[in-house]
């Protein structure tokens, strides 16, 4: 049975363009996967190329035609099969992408630690933020599913992100010149970790600095339905009624509207508004609410009157 | 002695250098460090002001640009980037 998000789990999604299930996938499963991925010793290649030759020609991970239902896409007891049946993932992407998502692609991403540079005589580098997989200026939105079935520490470089960026249109590597962003965040996760990304979500693979090979599993879904109340079948949420600016009372208790208005470091004073009034219309994509307003962002520019 | 060239460029959260910096990313042309994505969670200098005060010289600033007529409310890249330089002399 789909455990289907929450209005909160919805808001944040919403709001930052991301949600994390810790150690969501047992111990069984992340290593039935490890043994799935296919194997080559490291010591043997001599490109990253040829790792992956490797690798996926030992592989038992489907190949998968862009545009497959997911339901159909990998077979009865396998790993990933086991991973999209788990109800909290079923749910979370029955809330987000619908009932009859479609696969658009996966990838193992693998970080190669130091040894291997220092072996091949390159450069070790981490992987400039960029936005997948091009320009999208869609109201639609895909997402992307990362598994982490091993441990991420620090060291290993786990996927950098920005929350709050999701919404931000730009053209895949354009984003490449911001070696550092405030608020930057890296995913330091146990095993069994799902995350789930807007595809508009700025990010980028850091530097392994561990003596271990850091993998990530993804794969991008792509939604077959409009995405409005998917996560609220019974259609119960209601929009808050408007609430005072500025001059406020800070003993109320905070609201879905507080999630969705949520602030990052890293936005500029002015486009800071910008973001806000675009997370509002989203949230009237999702709720099918296509007048309601958070914080009088959009009513206030609405009342046209010539 | 040769000389080189070392590039700080801040992203600001207002379009005076008085703004606090939000985004960085230095280059060093002198190959003492290799700078790369995701090096440091903190930023260089608290404002653009900041760096003209420890000597970096200001040599490209974003322009103001309308928003486009309809799309007024389309966000995308970081919209106030400073570039600054050094030069260091020295036997690269």
């Amino acid at each position: 049975m789909a455990k289907l998000l929450t209005t909160e789990q919805m808001a944040e999604f919403a709001n930052s363009g991301c949600l994390f299930f810790d150690e969501l996938i047992d111990e069984q499963t992340n290593k039935e996967f490890l043994d799935d991925i296919g194997h080559t010793e490291i010591d043997d290649v001599d490109s990253v190329q040829e790792y992956y030759r490797n690798i996926k020609a030992t592989s038992s991970i489907p190949r998968i035609p862009a545009g497959k239902k997911l339901k159909d896409a990998y077979p009865k007891g396998s790993p990933l099969e086991k991973i999209f049946g788990n109800e909290v993932v079923d749910g979370a992407i029955k809330s987000l992408v619908g009932s009859n998502t479609i696969i658009d692609h996966q990838f193992l991403h693998i970080t190669f630690p130091t040894k291997y540079f220092k072996q091949a005589h390159q450069r070790q580098m981490s992987q400039q933020n960029h936005q997948d997989s091009t320009i999208d200026p869609r109201s639609t939105f895909d997402v992307q599913l990362f598994y982490f079935p091993t441990e991420v520490t620090k060291e290993m470089g786990g996927t950098r992100f920005h929350p709050g960026t999701h919404l931000r249109i730009v053209n895949e590597f354009g984003i490449a010149k911001y070696q550092n962003i405030l608020g930057q965040k890296s995913i330091v996760c146990k095993p069994g970790t799902i995350g789930i990304f807007h595809s508009g979500l700025w990010h980028g693979a850091g530097v392994n600095f561990s003596e271990n090979i850091r993998y990530m599993f993804k794969v991008r879904l792509q939604p077959t339905e409009k995405q409005e109340l998917l996560w609220d079948p019974e259609k119960k949420y209601q929009p808050l009624p408007n609430r005072a600016l500025y001059w406020t009372d800070e003993s109320k208790d905070k609201t879905i509207n507080d999630i969705l208005m949520r602030s990052y470091p890293w936005q500029e004073a002015d486009t800071n508004r910008l973001d806000k009034i675009n997370v509002v219309k989203f949230w009237r994509l999702l709720t099918g609410h296509k007048k309601m307003d958070v914080d009088y962002w959009l009513t206030r520019i609405e009342n046209e009157l010539y | 002695m040769a000389k080189r060239q070392k590039v700080l460029v801040l992203y600001l959260k207002l379009p005076s250098l008085e703004g606090e910096v939000i985004s960085w990313a230095t280059f060093d042309g002198t190959g003492k460090k290799l700078h790369m994505t995701g090096d440091s969670d903190e930023p260089p200098y608290p404002t653009g002001l900041d760096a003209l005060l420890d000597g970096w010289r200001l040599f490209q600033a974003s322009q103001a640009i309308p928003e486009h007529p309809g799309q007024e409310f389309r966000t995308s890249y970081l919209k106030h980037e400073f570039f600054f330089e050094k030069l260091e002399e020295g036997d690269f």
